[in-house]
């Protein structure tokens, strides 16, 4: 709550510190001073910043969001078509991100030092160092000019089919996905690197389990816990940081939104998105604590 | 992206041919453009993405442009201007009905014209309104409006996108649901995707050949290169990536339509900021620029060389390009006669578009070769609304400035350029009050002489119009005297 508060301070100072006027903005260079103060007043921004804040936070404290400046429609209907969207698409890059990372890292892991080893992690280090907009534009080139297996872009909305829609998101989620699976699968790997070397192991080790066995029933679940850190964050990330890969594919999501309306100067969309976002991090934090607590029982005791 | 339409109207084709209704075998099209409307009433904003969806195919106005420029009749069939030409008649088309099935007759106009010019009017191009001092309805198809004073401009005025008839009945709704009278129905809009008309049955013309269109928004160049090569979309308008042109051109699945805009692209000068207030030192600007270079460089040799704020397209324009040919020996003289044999540093403030960011960096180069040192720095374009055009904080910026017929803005002292020529502004009075073609001719060839040799601006290139389409499409704009794009007459060839 506090962290929400201070966020809310801190998005509408910088936002409003921005220079740039909506409502010149809206009406161009040919307009009249008369038109423009009209426009500031239908748009209410002729009041004082203090004030605007707390009409802000008290509307969105009971759901509403405001009204666009430049769209002139009700900000949580604009979120909710484009959550509809960025949502899917970054659970769908996780879970892609994640079936990658999770073999990779273990494999990786057991062949320690190993030619496997080598080449899962200089494999890795490409997908990092390749930045995902570049990625994507080769996807394009491939799947969508050359194979013609997808469109180059766009979205096909779930009334449409799902089969559709999940095919619409498929090259943009592979795109976030690799530097994500990257990053994760080296996570992983290092996680249990550092797990088989403890004591534990050891002793289930003399104890006569096989290797196989003793990764699957001790160090996984004991590894588990920086990976899951990584997931949160990396969906965090993904939720938020999508906005060159929904410019690349036009995908009308919350980045695409976010994106337009800070070069429009619509302050009340930007504010009211960013906070949503610092919202969902938390959101997600608070659940990734609570994972925690289900894979390493000790924790819960502390809680 | 699939189509099955194209495999459903493939279907029907036999269907349509034996009824002997001449309809082509695919009736829809999908148009991209760059940006997206911020919201669907063309009256109460300067965005031009609004006018690229909604005119001539949703919204009509008294008057219209015609794909050269030229105004032709609207909604109104025919007008009388009184002898003194402060008087407009204008006679209604009958049987014209809004998309909601309402008539359209004199009181809408009235309505429009009133709501355009009111006090708390967010039109804007107010401007275009302000000379009119009363609408009044005669009877249900005829309107008069009255002026303050004659003005040879006023049924160009009539035909902006600023200026379409819109109803009483539906205006609540019309940044969402736009309903005009035109010759396509809006149908829906995705936000930040897209945007769906479909054809009006009682459209009071010619019915279009389309059926269903839809107007994608694609920002990102390399996104819009893709979706046009995988031939997601039919038509892109202003394609923003003319480095990609050649390629499709090459293609025979593709046709490029090169035409021009209204758009003057000029170094914008600060006349009141010094050095730049010395006539010289903008003469040796002016000299000091190769615009060849530009128009190679940063638009990849699309776009016309101008030497005035003047379409070159336009019967009436000079070619003045002489006035300020590429010469940097005598740019130097000039320099070293103003005072600044060693130079002198200015800013150099450049909005996003491709033509001012890579322009002003081939510019900044070409000035330094004489002297000149520029800082440059990029803004955005609401910073450049406050900084540059309302702050009037910079000394050089590059910007297009698209609206038609526009050389009346070096008639503002207050205006950004800040140039002040007391000539220039009575030149502009009595052109505004001159109906006669012949006069008027003259003094806009005259007008353009005096900034010319004044070197107000440096006047690089008129801004080129390209269209990448599908090469069965018909019937599309090449230029593009409005921001339109004009679907009434577009159809697919067999």
């Amino acid at each position: 709550m506090v962290s929400l508060c201070l966020a809310s301070v801190i998005i509408f100072t910088i936002v409003e510190i921005a220079p740039g006027d909506p409502a010149s903005f809206m009406l161009g260079i040919n307009a009249q001073e008369d038109t423009i103060a009209a426009l500031r007043a239908e748009l209410g921004l002729d009041q004082d910043k203090l004030s605007r804040y707390f009409s802000w936070i008290s509307g969105m404290l009971q759901g509403d969001f405001g009204t666009s400046y430049t769209y002139r429609s009700p900000i949580s209907n604009m979120i909710a078509d484009r959550i509809w969207v960025s949502l899917p698409l970054a659970l769908y890059a996780l879970v892609i991100s994640t079936l990658i990372a999770f073999p990779a890292g273990i494999y990786a892991a057991t062949q320690r030092g190993k030619v496997g080893d080598v080449a899962v992690m200089g494999a890795t280090q490409f997908g990092i160092a390749i930045p995902n907009f570049w990625f994507a534009m080769i996807l394009v080139v491939i799947f969508a000019l050359k194979l013609r297996w997808f469109s180059a872009g766009g979205f096909v909305e779930w009334e449409n089919g799902i089969f559709q829609s999940i095919k619409s998101l498929t090259l943009p989620a592979i795109a976030l996905a690799l530097p994500q699976a990257s990053i994760l699968s080296r996570v992983m790997r290092s996680a249990l690197i550092e797990t088989l070397s403890e004591d534990y192991i050891r002793t289930a080790r003399a104890k006569g389990f096989g290797k196989r066995a003793v990764i699957w029933r001790h160090a996984l679940r004991n590894a588990l816990i920086p990976v899951l850190t990584i997931i949160g964050l990396q969906f965090s990330f993904l939720l938020a940081g999508a906005i060159i890969i929904e410019q690349v594919f036009f995908l009308p999501g919350l980045g695409r939104l976010v994106f337009q309306a800070i070069t429009q100067r619509d302050l009340i969309v930007v504010e009211s998105v960013v906070m949503l976002l610092v919202f969902a991090v938390i959101t997600v934090n608070f659940i990734v604590d609570i994972t925690y607590a289900i894979v390493d029982p000790r924790l819960r005791r502390r809680v | 992206m699939f189509q099955p339409t194209k495999l459903i109207a493939a279907g029907t084709l036999a269907v349509f041919a034996s009824t002997g209704i001449g309809l082509s075998a695919q009736s829809d099209i999908t148009v991209a453009m760059q940006l997206e409307p911020p919201h669907l009433d063309p009256t109460s904003a300067a965005a031009g993405a609004i006018d690229s969806v909604l005119y001539s195919n949703v919204f009509e106005g008294l008057t219209r442009f015609a794909s050269d420029g030229s105004v032709i009749a609207g909604l109104a069939e025919s007008w009388d201007i009184s002898g003194d030409g402060a008087v407009y008649t204008f006679k209604l088309r009958s049987g014209v009905k809004f998309h909601d099935g309402t008539s359209m007759d004199a009181s809408d106009v009235k309505f429009s014209l009133d709501r355009a010019r009111a006090e708390d009017s967010t039109n804007a191009q107010k401007a275009l309104f302000s000379g009119i001092t009363d609408v009044s309805v005669v009877d249900n198809s005829t309107v008069k409006i009255s002026l303050d004073k004659p003005n040879g401009s006023f049924l160009f005025n009539m035909a902006w996108g600023d200026a379409v008839i819109v109803a009483p009945e539906s205006i609540d709704g019309i940044k969402n649901n736009p309903v005009g009278t035109g010759a396509f129905t809006f149908q829906n809009w995705v936000q930040g995707d897209r945007i769906e008309l479909s054809r009006n049955s009682d459209y009071w013309g010619d019915k279009p050949a389309l059926e269903n269109v839809t107007f994608k928004f694609i920002s990102d160049p390399t996104a819009a290169f893709a979706a046009v090569m995988a031939q997601d979309v039919d038509v892109f308008t202003s394609f923003p990536a003319p480095e990609n042109l050649p390629q499709f051109e090459a293609d025979p699945r593709f046709q490029v339509l090169e035409g021009s805009t209204e758009g003057e692209t000029i170094l914008s000068t600060n006349n009141k900021m010094p050095p730049l207030d010395n006539v010289k030192v903008r003469k040796a600007i002016a000299h000091a620029i190769d615009r060849q270079a530009i128009i190679d460089g940063a638009m990849f040799g699309y776009g016309t060389p101008i030497g005035t704020h003047f379409a070159p397209h336009n019967p009436d324009y000079v070619d003045l390009t002489g006035n300020s040919n590429y010469d940097p020996e005598l740019s130097k003289k000039l320099l070293a006669e103003a005072g600044f044999s060693e130079g002198f540093t200015t800013t150099l403030k450049l909005p996003p578009p491709s033509y001012a960011r890579r322009g002003g960096e081939i510019i900044a180069s070409q000035l330094r070769a004489v002297g000149i040192e520029t800082e440059i720095s990029n803004l955005e374009w609401a910073q450049w609304l406050e900084q540059v055009f309302r702050g009037k904080d910079y000394g050089l910026t590059i910007v297009s400035h698209t609206e038609p017929m526009d050389i009346g803005i070096y008639a503002r002292p207050d205006y950004y350029f800040q140039y002040d020529n007391p000539e220039f502004q009575s030149l502009m009075t009595e052109l505004n009050g001159t109906t006669d073609p012949g006069k008027r001719s003259s003094m806009l060839q005259k007008a353009q002489r005096i900034i010319s040799n004044d070197y107000v601006n440096g006047y690089l290139f008129e801004l080129a119009y390209t269209t990448v389409a599908n090469a069965k499409v018909r019937g599309l704009w090449k230029n593009a005297p409005t921001q339109a794009t004009d679907l009434t007459g577009v159809s697919w060839a067999d």
